[in-house]
C-alpha cells in the first residue's frame, strides 16, 4: 500500500521526534509511533485514507502516549504519592518541525561514537529497521539493538538536552551534524553501499534545508549528495563493475537530480562542501575542465588539508597540468605516511604513471591497489585497468 | 543534576600553551558562580590506598585500584542543568588542555 509507505517515510520521524520532546521517553515514542502505523496498516485498506495522513497517525500515537503513560502513573501512584500529569500539548505545525531538528541534533551530538550517531539517525529519524542498519554495519540484529539501546541510555542518564544549540554553539554543532549525513550518504553510495541510505541521506539534507534555510552549509551538502547521486545509475555495467566517469552512459545520469544540484551549487556559499559540490559539477559538464576543477581542490585544501583531498588535488592537477605535476603533489601529500596502505592513493600514482606512459610500472601499481581495497568492486575495477597495461 | 568532574592528567597532551586559560578564573567562573558545589586536587595517586574485603578479610593494596599511566589529580562536583553545560564547564578547565577531563552524571541511589 503506497499512501501507508508514503505517510510512513513522511511522518515517521516527525512523530517520534515529537513523542520525546513531549514524553522524553525514546523506547516510549519509537512504540507508539509504530504502533500507529500498525494500525493504520489494519485499518486504512477497509475505511480508507484519512484526508491528513500524517496527522491521523500523530493523533493515534500520541493518544497511545497518553494511555501508556497514564497507566504508568496509576502504578506509580500506587508506589508513592507522586503524580505529575506530564504535558501532553501537542504544538503546531511550524513548531513539530522543529521537533525534528532537536532529534537530528541530539542523534548527532558529539558525546555519541560516530557509528552511534549515524545508527540513532537512521533509527529514529529515518525509521530504517533495527535489522537494515544491522546489515549495513555487518554486525547481529541484537549488536545493533544493544548500541542503539546503549546511545539512548546515555542520552537519558547525561542529559544530553533535546535541543537545537544556539549562538556560536550551532556553528559548532553544524558540521558534526552534516558529518553524520554525508557519512551516510557515503556509506550508501560507496562502492558496495546501500542504495536506501544514499536516499536517506538526501531526504535528511532536504529535511535540514527546510529547517535551516539560512545555512549554507545545508545547501552545499544537500548540492553534493545530488550531483554524485545522479550518476547512480551509469556507475557500473551490466555484470555490476564500476565504471570511471568518461566510461559511463551519460545518458543514464539523473538530469533532474543534476540541474538541482547546479541550481543548489550555486547559491551554496564559499564552505567545504559547497566547494565540493562545485567540484562535482564540473564533473557533470560534457566535457570536464581539469584546470577549473584543480582551482577548486585548491580552494577545499584550504579549507580541510585532509591527506585525502590533498591526494584528490594531485590527481586534478595532474589530469590539468601534466603527470608530473600530480606526482609532484602526490609525494607532498604522502608526508609522513599520511597515506600508506590507502588503496585510492596507490591506485591515482597508478593512473598518473600510466599517463606519463611507464605502462609496466602502472600495471605494477594497479595491482597493488586492488591488494590494498577492501571493495570487491572496485579491486575487480583495478584488477580490469591493470590488464589492459600490457594489452 | 549532578555531575563528577575527574580532572586526570594524560601522558601525551598536545598542548599550546599560550592558549590554555586560568585556573583562577575557571574557579571565578564555575565554583563563584555555583556552577560547582565543591571540588579538590588529590594526593598523588602513588600514595593510594586501595581497599577490598574478599572472603570476610580486608585487602589492603598501596596504589590506585588501575595501574595506568594516566591518573585522577583531582575532582569537581558540578552543579548544571545538562550535558552541554558541564562540558562547556570542562573544556575551559586548564586541565582540558594539558591532560583529560571525564564527566559522569551521578546516579542517585536516594539512601
Amino acid at each position: 500500500m503506497d499512501a501507508l509507505a508514503n505517510a510512513a517515510k513522511e511522518s515517521y520521524g516527525r512523530i517520534v521526534a515529537t513523542l520525546i520532546r513531549v514524553t522524553g521517553d525514546w523506547d516510549l515514542a519509537e512504540d507508539c509511533a509504530q504502533e500507529a502505523l500498525a494500525i493504520a496498516a489494519e485499518r486504512w485498506p477497509g475505511e480508507g485514507i484519512p484526508a491528513n495522513p500524517g496527522g491521523w497517525l500523530m493523533t493515534v500515537a500520541r493518544n497511545r502516549a497518553i494511555d501508556v503513560l497514564r497507566r504508568a502513573t496509576v502504578e506509580q501512584r500506587k508506589l508513592r504519592e507522586v503524580a505529575q500529569p506530564a504535558d501532553f500539548t501537542v504544538r503546531e505545525a511550524d513548531e513539530v518541525e522543529d521537533d525534528r531538528l532537536r532529534l537530528i541534533f541530539t542523534c548527532c551530538h558529539p558525546a555519541l561514537s560516530l557509528e552511534a550517531r549515524v545508527a540513532l539517525t537512521l533509527r529514529t529519524v529515518c525509521g530504517v529497521p533495527t535489522e537494515e542498519i544491522a546489515r549495513v554495519f555487518l554486525v547481529a540484529e541484537a549488536t545493533m539493538t544493544r548500541r542503539l539501546t546503549r546511545a539512548k541510555t546515555k542520552i537519558a542518564t547525561a542529559n544530553i538536552p533535546y535541543r537545537v544549540p544556539a549562538g556560536p554553539a550551532l556553528g559548532e554543532r553544524l558540521p558534526g551534524v552534516l558529518g553524520v549525513i554525508y557519512l551516510l550518504f557515503t556509506r550508501g553510495y560507496g562502492n558496495d553501499g546501500e542504495p536506501a541510505f544514499a536516499e536517506e541521506a538526501i531526504r535528511l539534507g532536504r529535511l535540514l534545508r527546510q529547517l535551516m534555510p539560512e545555512q549554507p552549509e545545508v545547501i552545499g551538502l544537500l548540492a553534493l549528495c545530488l550531483l554524485q547521486h545522479s550518476r547512480r545509475d551509469a556507475r557500473r555495467d551490466a555484470d555490476g563493475n564500476l565504471l570511471t566517469l568518461d566510461q559511463q552512459d551519460r545518458g543514464r545520469w539523473d538530469r533532474a537530480a543534476i540541474a538541482e544540484g547546479r541550481a543548489l551549487a550555486a547559491v551554496a556559499g564559499e564552505g567545504a562542501y559547497a566547494t565540493q559540490a562545485r567540484i562535482a559539477v564540473e564533473h557533470t559538464r560534457d566535457e570536464t575542465d581539469w584546470s577549473v576543477v584543480a582551482g577548486w581542490y585548491d580552494r577545499l585544501a584550504m579549507l580541510q588539508p585532509t591527506p585525502v583531498v590533498r591526494l584528490n588535488r594531485a590527481v586534478a592537477h595532474g589530469f590539468a597540468y601534466g603527470p608530473e605535476a600530480g606526482l609532484d603533489l602526490l609525494a607532498e601529500a604522502r608526508t609522513g605516511g599520511a597515506l600508506d596502505g590507502y588503496a585510492a592513493a596507490t591506485a591515482a600514482e597508478a593512473e598518473l604513471t600510466a599517463r606519463l606512459g611507464d605502462r609496466l610500472r602502472a600495471e605494477l601499481l594497479f595491482r597493488e591497489a586492488a591488494d590494498l581495497t577492501t571493495s570487491p568492486a572496485e579491486r575487480r575495477a583495478l584488477l580490469g585497468r591493470a590488464t589492459s597495461m600490457s594489452s | 543534576m549532578k555531575f563528577m568532574m575527574f580532572v586526570c592528567t594524560d601522558t601525551q597532551p598536545e598542548t599550546d600553551e599560550a592558549a590554555v586559560p586560568s585556573i583562577e578564573q575557571w574557579v571565578a567562573d564555575t565554583h563563584d558562580k555555583g556552577r560547582a558545589i565543591m571540588g579538590e586536587r588529590l594526593a598523588d595517586a602513588t600514595t593510594a590506598t586501595t581497599v577490598r574485603v574478599r572472603g570476610g578479610e580486608l585487602l589492603l593494596t598501596d596504589g590506585p585500584f588501575a595501574e595506568t599511566t594516566e591518573v585522577i589529580c583531582g575532582f569537581d562536583i558540578l552543579e548544571v542543568a545538562d550535558l552541554d553545560e558541564a562540558i562547556e564547564i570542562a573544556r575551559n578547565h586548564p586541565m582540558a588542555y594539558a591532560g583529560r577531563i571525564e564527566l559522569r552524571a551521578f546516579d542517585p541511589l536516594d539512601l
